[in-house]
């Protein structure tokens, strides 16, 4: 206990920008459990897809020394538009692949699963044949501190990380409560059957799903590469299964779950560490949630992502 | 009645035949450990070739490959054949490689590389009396198995670690050490014994963690970096390998750490530069092998411009080991020796000169003699600063 | 119609002839049947011998050992899986953590108190089947999904505890287990350094005392109830099958082979270390049973050996391995969802067009065809 108090701020700010990255690919999970009941495994490859566009966007600006002013926000612009449609185009080609077959034959979700993972490994390991070793990109934004709260640095890339995460998600909260397509999602989450005697496209809204799910993970790609400035063929791996933890506990197939338990899992994930150890890290998260799912068996908003009201 | 006589006769027939199969199966399983006379004889390599570490693999391959093709080129009566068991650094896999290279009729074995494949497969090398030599496992407990086919020609951890105690206390003058690992096989132990020779010297260590990393995954080591600036440390010895120690370095150096960057061979690589940029600066790595660059001279000097010709690549971490311990085995050819037995024996009380150093070894097959080399990052490069007894940072 | 749904109703051409070897063996007369196990077991344990199979079967690596492992030991997994997964219909993502803990007991029992490896197979059985209670009985309550989460949590913590703490070794493991005491003076009983082959015939011999035992527990009540809630729990509940018991009881059974599978490994391999229970070994299982045909003994076995050797054959492409299994799966779950060789009941299922467990959602292609179907 004695790492808790004074480390108390630091861990905020750390488990905060962590736990942002969480969520948007938490995101992803979520509007594809929402809709499919799927697990979409290899949603962390698409969140990796983000990362290495964001490295090619640097590499194609020619950045070699930290951006400011107008050529940063322009910078951030372009990364986030260029990883977004990537990752979000991945997404798609892997529905068209490797689910809407299966779905076309009304397969069960463990061989949906299994596919998954299949093409998880697919991308990963087709990424590790072209890039075997980490790639290290060049800084984009000046690592400048803002403010210090107590032991804590509010530094400029974490808080361009949160906010930019919370941005987004606002975004799309707004997309799936306020317009049609949201509407048409919606629908599709709570009964599929009776969106389609509605008149709703399922096809179009799963692709669509998808693309916004992947378009979140890439922007939660390029937030990560500015934020760590290097990325892997395997950096999805463990982020994607944190990711996916995130959205369970906050109840999966939740939106606002997915941004509450990304949060708070970076939370814990920070605050655990301090007090028994970074090595216990994996532990605590996956204890924590246990022991919500044991009082809340359906997550902490629960589940229903057609449900979520505006 | 007629079925079950069937039945009856069936199962006597499977078994006999089952019987039968076992027994061949006993007395034909013996292989030919001689290569004969003349002709060929097989050294073996055995390490990560296509795996997260593969860069060490191959620079072992590649030193040991230079030595025996610069000894086929003098057209010797017994030419020597290389081949190649890639492990990618799993112990399982070295395990289940191990059987094939002993009946592939294997003479001798550059490696194994690491020291988890190495503790898995030396029983069976053992077994089979093949003599291995490793140019890199620096694990302390591989030469208390009391394999006699044991060998490794550079010096383990429990020299590394008071060597890079030593180092922190003397040439830094540091108090309080945090000393972090990756919870790998290597990186763990290497900061188990530096963190004990530290305590034996009275440094505090305020902070003992460990970031679990695996393959080249860099992980967000934010709880650490707050415990170390909170506990204004002199210096952070991180015992792991070189993808995450460089963004590591750089993440301190971000979260205002200004204490000096101690790690070891692991980190021993151009690429910690890359991964750490600026951070890398001052940084020391220790490692008990020999890096030959371009300001290299004499025999070393002739290596490098070999390697270099041969691989048009300067040669890395090991490489020289590799090139050593391929040595040993082609001075054994050189002798007449081309059976497992015999050259294991010359093996045992070799005494040459090698490009990385004098190869002698003990009689639980670690190296005669164990210096520990410093190298510092000046303007980008790795450079040499001394040994362990007398650093000059 | 056919546009809507291009690939219903397509299905890999040679696939069925595993069918039809199921439909001929169940029509044979019972002493036929027991010929044709015993000379399975026979050819099983003769697989080492062939002459000239290693060669093909294994040239870059020593047939022998990967018999034993990955193989056999691949095989006695997928069959402690295939209760939970296949029978059940269970969705576990952790299975190696039972594993995991039945090796440990071997490491920890034999290493540091000298037990031997008979005294410590029950108790490593015992371990991972108590572990499996302790997990399933507050987890199982949950719906397949968040129980995915759960056992794949399960699965990372305890190779996570095992990295962590140092009575376990930490990341270097237990080594210098003891090995299985050598059984009289024949060569194929002593338990060496070598000699892979009598640890491969220990594992085949495990092998099948547990597919005797899943072959009488498939027509026990026990095994009537896992098929009852794998295709409907709700309804089994309402038929007064006690679902949560049930589930235990299959994830507990499963757990034990599981533990089974450790202890032997860990005695035979005479080391273990956490980067042996990675999440990856449980999902190279599941993704076992299910290309094999989950539910189908035949067909897991089968998966497990695909999914164990063709790596070991495509040695020589060991780059393009992995991406070449991806694509198998993504491949043959497009293809063949119910597996190479399922069983006559899930097979059913799949013609039905659900096969168990819960089906994917936004399946409304397939209603449509068959509405249209129907009409035309």
């Amino acid at each position: 206990m004695h790492n808790l108090l004074p480390e108390f701020w630091a861990s905020t700010i750390d488990g905060l920008t962590q736990g942002a990255i969480y969520a948007l690919v938490a995101l992803g999970y979520t509007l594809v459990y929402g809709v499919l009941r799927l697990i979409n495994f290899a949603h962390s490859e698409i969140f990796m897809i983000g990362t290495f566009t964001t490295v090619g966007v640097v590499t194609a600006f020619g950045v070699t020394a930290p951006l400011t002013g107008l050529a940063l926000w322009g910078f951030l612009l372009v990364a986030a538009v260029v990883a977004a449609l990537a990752s979000g185009g991945s997404a798609v080609i892997l529905e068209r692949i490797a689910y809407r077959p299966l779905r076309r034959r009304g397969a069960t979700t463990l061989a949906a699963l299994i596919s998954a993972i299949g093409a998880s490994l697919f991308i990963q390991q087709a990424f590790s044949l072209r890039f075997p070793d980490a790639v290290d990109t060049t800084r984009v934004l000046q690592k400048s501190i803002l403010a210090t709260v107590g032991t804590g640095l509010i530094r400029a890339d974490k808080v361009l990380v949160f906010l930019g995460a919370i941005f987004m998600m606002v975004l799309l909260d707004r997309l799936v409560n306020g317009t049609r397509f949201g509407r048409a999602i919606r629908a599709t989450a709570q009964s599929a059957d009776t969106a389609t005697l509605m008149g709703v496209n399922i096809d179009r809204i799963v692709m669509l799903t998808f693309l916004i799910g992947g378009a979140m993970a890439g922007i939660g790609g390029m937030l990560y590469v500015i934020f760590f400035e290097v990325t892997t063929f395997s950096v999805g791996f463990v982020l994607g299964i944190k990711a996916f933890t995130a959205a369970v506990l906050g109840g999966i197939g939740n939106l606002r779950g997915a941004l509450l338990g990304g949060l708070l899992l970076g939370l814990i994930e920070e605050y655990g560490a301090s007090v028994v150890g970074a090595e216990w890290k994996d532990v605590i998260s996956f204890s924590v949630l246990v022991l919500v799912l044991m009082f809340r068996p359906t997550g902490l908003l629960g589940e229903s992502l057609g449900k979520v009201r505006a | 009645m007629s079925r079950r006589s069937l039945l009856v006769r069936s199962v006597v027939a499977i078994s006999a035949a089952s019987l039968a199969l076992a027994a061949c199966s006993s007395s034909g399983s013996s292989p030919s450990s001689s290569a004969g006379g003349g002709g060929t004889v097989k050294i073996g390599f055995m390490g990560d070739l296509t795996g997260a570490n593969k860069a060490l693999g191959i620079n072992i391959r590649n030193g040991a490959k230079l030595a025996i093709d610069q000894y086929n080129a003098t057209n010797p009566a017994t030419k020597i054949t290389l081949k190649e068991y890639d492990s990618q650094g799993d112990p399982k896999q070295a395990s289940s490689l191990a059987p094939k290279a002993v009946d592939d009729g294997i003479v001798g074995l550059v490696g194994p590389a690491f020291s988890g494949e190495t503790a898995d497969t030396g029983a069976i090398w053992q077994e089979a009396g093949v003599p291995f030599i490793s140019a890199s496992a620096t694990r302390v407990s591989l030469a208390t198995n009391s394999w006699s086919t044991f060998h490794r020609v550079l010096a383990d951890d429990g020299f590394q670690g008071p060597g890079v105690a030593n180092t922190l206390i003397k040439a830094l003058a540091a108090k309080k050490v945090a000393v972090i690992d990756d919870k790998s096989e290597y990186g763990k132990g290497l900061a188990d014994a530096v963190a004990a020779a530290l305590t034996a010297g009275g440094v505090a260590i305020p902070v003992r963690e460990a970031v679990a990393a695996e393959g080249t995954n860099v992980p967000n080591y934010s709880s650490t970096i707050t415990k170390i600036k909170g506990a204004g440390v002199d210096a952070i010895f991180y015992g792991g390998y070189y993808a995450q120690a460089g963004p590591f370095a750089k993440q301190l150096k971000d979260g205002g750490v200004t204490a000096r960057f101690v790690s070891g061979d692991g980190s021993l690589d151009p690429a910690f530069i890359t991964g750490a940029g600026a951070a890398a600066e001052t940084a020391i790595l220790s490692c008990a092998c020999a890096l030959i660059n371009s300001a290299a001279t004499g025999t070393a000097k002739t290596f490098y411009d070999a390697y270099k010709a041969a691989f048009s690549a300067e040669p890395g971490t090991y490489s020289p080991e590799g090139y050593d311990a391929a040595t040993v085995f082609i001075n054994a050819i050189k002798e007449g020796k081309t059976i497992r037995k015999d050259i294991a024996a010359y093996v045992g009380g070799v005494n040459v000169a090698g490009v990385s150093k004098q190869i002698q070894f003990e009689t639980n097959g670690n190296i005669k003699g164990g210096t520990i080399l410093l190298y510092e990052v000046k303007s980008g490069k790795i450079v040499a600063i001394g040994t362990s007894d007398s650093p000059t940072p | 119609m056919k546009l809507l749904n291009p690939l219903r109703g397509k299905t890999l051409p040679w696939t069925g002839a595993f069918e039809a070897i199921g439909v001929r063996w169940r029509a044979l007369p019972r002493v036929a049947r027991w010929i044709g196990y015993l000379a399975m077991f026979a050819f099983a344990i003769s697989l080492p011998d062939i002459p000239n199979l290693a060669d093909i079967m294994a040239p870059g690596s020593s047939w022998q050992r990967i018999l034993f492992f990955p193989i056999s030991i691949y095989v006695l997994l997928a069959l402690g899986l295939n209760v939970v997964v296949g029978y059940a219909g269970l969705l576990d993502l952790g299975f190696v953590a039972f594993y995991a803990i039945g090796a440990y007991s071997m490491a920890i029992l034999g290493t540091y108190h000298g037990w031997g490896f008979w005294e410590v197979l029950p108790v490593g059985i015992g371990g991972a089947m108590l572990a499996g209670l302790l997990l399933g009985t507050p987890t199982l309550r949950l719906r397949g999904d968040y129980l995915a989460i759960v056992t794949l949590g399960f699965g990372e913590m305890i190779r996570v505890t095992a990295n962590n703490v140092d009575y376990l070794g930490g990341p270097r493991g237990i080594n210098n287990i003891p090995r299985p005491p050598s059984i009289g003076n024949v060569s194929f009983m002593q338990y060496g350094v070598l000699n892979s082959r009598p640890y491969y015939y220990l594992v085949v011999v495990a092998i099948a005392i547990v597919i005797v035992i899943m072959k009488r527990l498939e027509k026990s009540r026990v095994g009537r109830s896992w098929t009852a809630i794998r295709e409907d729990e709700d309804a089994a509940q309402l038929m007064g099958v006690p679902t949560l018991k049930f589930k235990l009881w299959a994830f507990t059974v499963g757990a034990g082979v599981g533990g089974a599978a450790g202890v032997i490994f860990a005695s035979s391999n005479s080391a273990v270390r956490p980067t042996d229970f990675t999440f990856i070994l449980s999902a190279t299982i599941l993704a076992a049973v299910v290309l094999g045909g989950a539910g189908n003994l035949p067909g897991v076995i089968l998966g497990a050996f695909l999914v164990a050797w063709v790596p070991e054959a495509a040695r020589g492409f060991s780059q393009y391995r992995v991406v070449v299994f991806g694509a198998v799966l993504v491949f043959l779950m497009i293809f063949r969802p119910q597996g190479i060789w399922p069983s006559r009941i899930r097979a059913a299922e799949f013609k039905e067009g659900e096969g168990g467990i819960d089906r994917l959602g936004g399946e409304v292609g397939v209603v449509q065809a068959q509405a249209g179907a129907a009409d035309s």
